[in-house]
């Protein structure tokens, strides 16, 4: 650090980090204008909740193919596309188009059968 | 629709201060100290009430006569250590430590009887939370030893454990004593830890023989006293209101004289007319011969007759400004002056703490009673209400969990804004439940006190920084902080 002097071992711990922050951004300055990404704005976005940021695996498979080791059972992640998500996905538009879609299924598990296709 | 705004510097929270003729920052997120340069104040100068984006605060910085590459390489410096923040950032908090937390050390209540009546005891007065109504009066031998192994078996994977003898008045269980250290020195060898060891007493019934077991097995001692005769004898008096100041003055010259192994320490409770803290310093430390003096104000409830007011904190202030101003002219000269209230904190800022709780109570240390009952430390001896489990059956963890999730500075909303919290964090939980009736309470009645002394010891750690920087690393190899 060349303009901050550290007088304390927190502060020498802070001048450690900040050198390997400066040593690693040495080669190829970071551009500090672009280090950054809409959800870390203020005012903040209005995002609806849903997979794509909760991170749910949503319909994928794992890398066998099977679905077992995902980190939620299939029937449970039908609702994560369906209720409140309004991304266009393999499930019905709860939000806009399709709100008693799942009326039908109480439980997913036991009634998926009377989960129906749907045609817009 | 989403808005893109270019997102904008703040300054992180931090106080500033000056000192030796230098400036520098206390920065509150970390419990950091750095001195700082003409251009990081330019750059908080730039920063006072307003945000500016990344390209206009180096363009203003420019504009000022500085190479561009070199304010933007000022910028990146401030933003890497945090003095400067990109957008709204959520103050950081201290992690609480983690629930298996070791145990460090044990205040032993040996008895909870005592030879004196000192009209403010928070045990005896009348703020008390003890209820020692059937319990034992006295510790017994099973008991202490139960509380030794308590302590070896909590402390995993600590090298060395402490314990502290207390009471009442400790020495009134001295019997006790002999044999406790006999057998915790016995049981710590054999569990492969040292042991250290520390007494408080009112000095009453010291004598050559218990010095010299003292000294002999270098059990450090803090003696509990107010001062020259008139303000000893104003609270600390015995059950027939007679005083103790003559009682205790020669065998305090007895202590001082033949206990050589560790520090000698004055403790003091600053009451209502007792608050010449200057010249009550150079009774203790010049005509006594304490190594070490420390102050605290006494803790009270509503207002007592012994309270002290807010002109009497404020005099007290004026004082310890005036010691502290002292303890630099000492420490700039290599020498140890003996007021504790700074040595303390300058040891608190020479590690740069940011303590998630105010103390270890409840955390590395516990308080265990003369029936054997453990609390979160000796204040809380013998109150039914704030009993954390019992040696024999061990810390009740539900219990610990509560009073420390109670006790963390972030469930204190009156110290999200301030930036002494990271050695404040709240102040004491007995203090707290004895004037808000909850220990998770901020201390509000001292927070302006705290404030102000945290700037002066910061003062004097600045102007060592810059004129007597050795002193401070003999300071922390003498203190075991480095």
């Amino acid at each position: 650090m060349k303009h901050l002097r550290a007088i304390n071992k927190k502060a020498l711990a802070i001048g450690e980090a900040v050198a390997q922050v400066e040593a690693a951004s040495a080669g190829t300055p970071a551009d500090m204008e672009e280090d950054v990404v809409a959800l870390q704005q203020q005012p903040r976005p209005h995002v609806p909740m849903g997979c794509t940021l909760s991170f749910s695996p949503g319909w994928e498979v794992d890398a066998g193919g099977g679905t077992a080791g995902l980190c939620q059972p299939v029937e449970r992640d039908i609702y994560d596309c369906y209720v409140t998500c309004f991304w266009p996905v393999q499930v019905p538009d709860h939000v806009n188009y399709s709100p008693d879609w799942a009326s039908n299924c109480a439980t997913a598990t036991k009634d998926w059968r009377s989960l129906d296709l749907v045609f817009p | 629709m989403t808005v893109m705004q270019a997102p904008a510097y703040r300054r992180a929270e931090y106080h500033g201060f000056e000192a030796g003729g230098s400036h520098f920052i206390y920065l509150v997120s970390a419990g950091a100290i750095f001195e700082i340069d003409a251009d990081v104040r330019a750059v908080l100068t730039r920063l006072d009430g307003q945000e500016l984006t990344h390209a206009a605060l180096v363009r203003e910085l420019a504009s000022d006569g500085r190479d561009p590459t070199e304010a933007e390489a000022l910028v990146r410096e401030l933003r890497a250590a945090r003095l400067i923040e990109l957008g709204a950032v959520a103050p950081v908090m201290p992690q609480a430590p983690p629930a298996d937390f070791p145990l460090q050390a044990l205040v032993l209540n040996v008895t909870n009887q005592c030879n004196l009546a000192c009209t403010y005891c928070y045990e005896f007065g009348a703020d008390k939370i003890a209820t020692p109504a059937g319990k034992p009066k006295y510790m017994t031998l099973e008991t202490a030893q139960a509380s030794v192994d308590l302590l070896i078996r909590e402390a995993v994977g600590r090298k060395a454990v402490h314990i502290t003898f207390f009471g009442g008045e400790t020495l009134m269980n001295f019997k006790l004593l002999r044999d406790v250290v006999d057998y915790a020195n016995m049981a710590t060898a054999a569990a492969g830890k040292g042991i250290t060891y520390s007494l408080t007493t009112n000095a009453t019934l010291l004598t050559p023989e218990i010095v010299t077991f003292l000294s002999d097995n270098r059990i450090g001692v803090t003696v509990s006293m107010d001062g020259p005769p008139e303000m000893q004898d104003k609270h600390r008096v015995y059950k027939n209101g007679k005083g103790s100041y003559a009682v205790i003055e020669p065998r305090l010259r007895t202590l001082i004289a033949h206990h050589k192994t560790r520090a000698i320490t004055a403790r003091v409770t600053l009451t209502e007319g007792v608050t010449d803290v200057v010249r009550i310093f150079r009774h203790l430390k010049d005509d006594l011969g304490f190594h070490e003096v420390g102050f605290a104000p006494v803790t009270t409830g509503e207002e007592r007759a012994y309270s002290l007011d807010d002109n009497g904190m404020d005099s007290v202030l004026a004082q310890f400004s005036l010691l502290a101003d002292e303890w630099l002219e000492y420490a700039l000269r290599g020498e140890s002056h003996g007021f504790t209230n700074v040595s303390e904190t300058i040891s608190e800022l020479i590690s740069g703490v940011n303590k998630s709780h105010p103390c270890g109570a409840g955390l590395g240390l516990m308080g265990v009673s003369p029936s054997g009952d453990l609390s979160p430390c000796h204040r809380f001896t013998d109150a039914d209400t704030h009993s954390m489990g019992h040696v024999s059956s061990g810390i009740d963890r539900a219990k610990q969990g509560a009073f420390l999730k109670k006790g963390h500075v972030e469930a204190k909303y009156d110290c999200q804004s301030c930036w002494a919290r990271p050695l404040c964090a709240g102040g004491c939980h007995h203090e707290a439940f004895v004037r808000y009736g909850d220990t998770g309470h901020a201390n509000l009645h001292y927070c302006d006190w705290i404030r102000q002394w945290t700037d002066t010891c910061l003062r004097i750690y600045g102007v060592l920084a810059v004129q007597n920087p050795g002193f401070l690393e003999r300071f922390a190899e003498r203190k075991g902080l480095s």
